[in-house]
């Protein structure tokens, strides 16, 4: 008998708050989110502080139009993504068209541009006095043309930017779900896009909403893309706070809202899927594509190459020229060291990151129950925090943690000023508060697609948990961990004020190159470290292309 | 798990211990960018023998770290790119008094702290720049009269985010009060030709493009838009010369440095910094950003020179600081994004 497609089963259930005494999983879940806690924590502790003057200022001149601005961008972006991620992954993992075996690779190549750097390049085509309407203006003569800088603007670049985490999980769910269920409701008389909307869609559900929420948690974050269209959102009034008015704790203060609102939405969408459970149906079932028609192949060869070149073709070919030209001026032995050091600590961290995610993953299944839901999405929160208030997060404790020690060690002969601070450890830990959900989203979802029957059927067989995890998970999960690994890669790799605020001295990197050259207005001199973290973020993107299409 | 994590703090120790028994060495914080201060600090090594070690980072994450770290900072010395970041930095105690002839004889009295915290490296001067095609300069006279109506459609603006335009609107604060400052912001914001933009640079683009005719920027700004594209149809503009008040001149802010309170080899630190206001020092300083030098017996780059000279806006920099917060509040209430 076939497994049911959609099986509602309740979760096994424990209470919100199981006051027994922890289990060894539970212990090691709670250690991972500790990482998190405590920065967290830091930023909550602002509170203490009143800024009652700064906040009723934002709350009437500045916060009514930001949060409808960041409602707007939310939406915008989550249904961008959703809509490009899922198109261009069902297109490019069931069906046949000409093209489709670069484009499946391809359109995952936009990850290693960084949002920021789209937006710069997208504005430079198409603002007023871009090539486009320079060009149009000189034919047509004065003209009335929409704004790229404007909200549909943002949206449309965030959403080309952010759409692989979608394409990525979201391909893997079509690739593994097989075809047995869809063929079994072609059977009963249901027709292809019936069969997608009612069958695939819900089947791949998890990966699709792991995916939408990674990038909206991104969008949420996000500071410097937003800051290029001058687009005001949440975020926003954070570093107004912080850089502008000088209250670092106003700021922690906004973030702190921020860091509840998203626990709110991660919960409740984890809510709204928790009677179901999502199995593997007929994975040895033969994966055959989908035969477009001529027509219909031709137009899906269209759309996934307008979406490559616009997300990536036209940016990269820009960034190219800039780098080229000033390639003469700035390429010099020292861009080895800022590679080497870009490559060690994305290495690093993203072997971190997805070692952490497993582990965390692993306890979900291990001790499922709500605490542990809990823990899990507070452990993955660092993903929806600006990265500059996580980055002070994150050193004000270490600092006074080194001010500690330093204090006990002084008297026994110790001069300096850092134990544990600018060492790589406090870094690799700090990208794992800040990624962990990235490597998170792609682990739990490759879990979930692991039957539990699996685990009893080897139970009975006499197998303890770690002989189940190497033996039996591992090797099923082996996509989900190059996606997890690849994914945080790429991101460590873009990743700015942690790298910034934690990085030992001497330890730059290209995203450091890519803040001095920007820091200034320095765009076209900040291409060539730019193109250098989209050519060093090829190799995982690659290697992840074709290790998934080898299942 | 015990002994690798032992072993692992056990090398950590060995290694500091021997990273901090090396010849002098001044650490600095800097918000400069990288290749604008290297060449100095390998200059000043070749000539000194000194190292200087630097973090780069925005103002703000460098004062966070300075304050966490307290009495064990390793940072010698705070560099930033504007006045207001360093009257920030010196008010939340980060910073200490020094007590330099040298230092007092080579920067205007207007571009340091008048308590000796901190001290005006370079000046950035923020003026108009305007589309030769389409405006004459006899129609300009000063940043208060681009609110006059006649402007309307035809004025382009940065973002109020950026710190140069902050410093500059709490400067008119200084001079005019709130409420007339308010209604001048008011009349640039309703003379918009388009959003503001993310930079001096695609402000420019935009008025030598016939976007809007005039905008306000800091001058190295233009000086590198006109080194990459000399066709431009874009000239400068100095506002705020020909008035009687005392207060008159072109907004200048500074880019300056200042001695931690935590500093470990303070003498180390301020010898660089007055290293870096003497006349051997200023043109590199300056050139390398086409800015300004603050010391007057230096002579500014050719490129720069060619602008000509202007009077400087001889009121404290300090101000800016002390005013930021007003004037970021008066700019949101006026819409000025």
């Amino acid at each position: 008998m076939p497994e049911t497609t959609l099986l509602a089963a309740k979760t096994p259930a424990s209470g919100v708050f199981a006051f027994s005494r922890p289990t060894s999983w539970q212990v090691i879940a709670i250690m991972i989110s500790l990482l998190v806690v405590i920065p967290v924590v830091v930023i909550f502790s602002a509170w203490g502080k009143s800024e009652a003057d700064i906040l009723s200022h934002m709350a009437e001149f500045v916060l009514p139009e930001l949060l409808s601005n960041t409602f707007w961008l939310l939406l915008g972006v989550g249904l961008g993504v959703t809509f490009l991620g899922v198109s261009l992954a069902w297109l490019t993992a069931m069906c046949d068209f000409p093209g489709r075996s670069f484009f499946s690779w391809a359109l995952l190549l936009p990850l290693a541009i960084p949002a920021y750097v789209l937006a710069f390049v997208v504005i430079g085509l198409l603002d007023f006095t871009g090539p486009l309407q320079t060009a149009l203006r000189e034919v047509f003569g004065p003209l009335k043309l929409p704004q790229i800088r404007s909200r549909g603007g943002v949206i449309l670049v965030m959403s080309l930017a952010l759409y692989p985490y979608v394409y990525l999980i979201a391909r893997n769910a079509f690739m593994t779900q097989g075809r047995a269920a869809l063929e079994a409701a072609q059977s009963l008389g249901v027709n292809r896009w019936q069969g997608f909307v009612r069958v695939a869609l819900p089947m791949a559900r998890p990966w699709i909403a792991a995916g939408v929420m990674l990038a909206l948690m991104e969008t949420l974050a996000d500071f410097g893309t937003v800051a290029i269209f001058n687009y005001d959102t949440f975020t926003t009034a954070i570093y107004k706070a912080w850089f502008s008015l000088f209250s670092l704790s106003a700021a922690s203060q906004l973030a702190s809202i921020l860091i509840v609102f998203v626990l709110v939405l991660v919960l409740a969408e984890q809510h709204s899927r928790s009677n179901m459970k999502y199995g593997t149906v007929g994975r040895s079932a033969s994966h055959r594509r989908i035969v477009l028609s001529r027509k219909h192949g031709w137009l899906a060869s269209f759309y996934t190459a307008v979406v490559f070149s616009i997300a990536f073709l036209i940016p990269m070919v820009q960034l190219l020229i800039w780098a080229f030209n000033a390639g003469a001026t700035d390429l010099d032995a020292r861009y080895w060291a800022f590679v080497r050091h870009s490559l060690w600590l994305s290495g690093l961290g993203a072997f971190i990151v997805t070692l952490l995610a497993l582990l965390l993953g692993y306890a979900g299944r291990q001790q499922p129950g709500h605490s542990m839901l809990l823990i899990q999405r507070i452990a993955t929160i660092g993903y929806a925090i600006p990265g500059a208030v996580l980055a002070v997060g994150i050193f004000i404790p270490v600092a006074w943690l080194d001010n500690q020690l330093i204090d006990w060690l002084k008297p026994h002969g110790w001069q300096g000023t850092a134990l544990l601070k600018g060492t790589l450890l406090v870094m690799l830990l700090a990208y794992a508060v800040r990624f962990l959900a990235v490597g998170f989203g792609s682990v739990d979802a490759g879990l979930q697609r692991i039957t539990r029957s699996i685990d009893e059927a080897a139970r009975v067989m006499g197998s303890h948990t770690w002989s189940l995890l190497s033996r039996i998970h591992l090797p099923m999960l082996r996509a989900s961990l190059f996606t997890a690994a690849a994914l945080s890669f790429v991101d460590i790799m873009k990743e700015m004020p942690i790298t910034l605020m934690t990085r030992p001295f001497g330890w730059d990197t290209l995203a450091v190159r890519v803040f001095e050259m920007t820091s200034e207005g320095e765009w076209e001199r900040a291409a060539l470290p730019s193109v250098a973290i989209v050519l060093a973020g090829l190799l995982p993107v690659i290697f992840l292309a074709s290790r998934g299409d080898k299942q | 798990m015990r002994i690798p994590f032992y072993k692992l703090f056990a090398g950590l120790i060995a290694v500091l211990s021997f990273q901090s028994a090396t010849a002098e060495e001044v650490v600095v914080y800097s918000a400069r960018n990288e290749q604008l201060i290297k060449p100095l600090f390998d200059a000043y090594t070749k000539e000194t023998g000194v190292t200087v070690k630097f973090i780069t980072d925005k103002e703000g994450p460098l004062m966070a770290r300075l304050k966490a770290e307290g009495s064990n900072t390793p940072a010698d010395m705070l560099m930033t790119v504007d006045a207001g970041n360093l009257w920030q930095a010196a008010e939340e105690g980060l910073l200490k008094a020094v007590n330099s002839k040298t230092l007092a004889a080579n920067i205007p009295a207007h571009l340091r702290d008048p308590d000796s915290e901190w001290f005006g490296l370079s000046v950035r001067a923020r003026t108009l720049v305007y589309n030769k095609e389409r405006v004459k300069p006899g129609e300009f006279s000063t940043y208060e009269d681009l609110d006059n109506p006649k402007w309307k459609g035809r004025l382009c603006l940065r973002t109020s985010k950026k710190v140069y335009n902050q410093s500059l609107v709490a400067m008119m604060i200084y001079e005019h009060g709130e409420g007339k400052t308010e209604d001048i912001v008011e009349g640039w914001v309703k003379n918009l030709a388009a959003p503001p933009f993310p930079d001096d640079t695609k402000a420019m683009e935009a008025v030598a493009a016939g976007q809007c005719d005039v905008t306000l920027v800091n001058t190295y700004y233009f000086g590198r838009l006109m080194e990459k594209s000399p066709n431009l149809p874009l000239a400068i503009f100095w506002p705020n010369q020909n008035l009687k008040s005392k207060d008159a001149g072109v907004h200048v802010n500074i880019s300056g440095a200042g001695i931690t309170r935590h500093a470990k080899n303070p003498a180390g630190a301020i010898k660089l910094l007055e290293w870096l206001s003497s006349e051997k020092a200023q043109n590199l300083y300056a050139d390398v950003n086409l800015e300004y030098p603050v010391n007057a017996k230096v002579k500014p780059d050719m490129t720069v020179s060619a602008w000509g000279s202007f009077r400087q806006n001889l009121i404290n920099v300090k101000e800016a600081g002390r005013l930021q917060a007003k004037a970021v509040k008066l700019m949101d209430r006026v819409g000025y994004k």
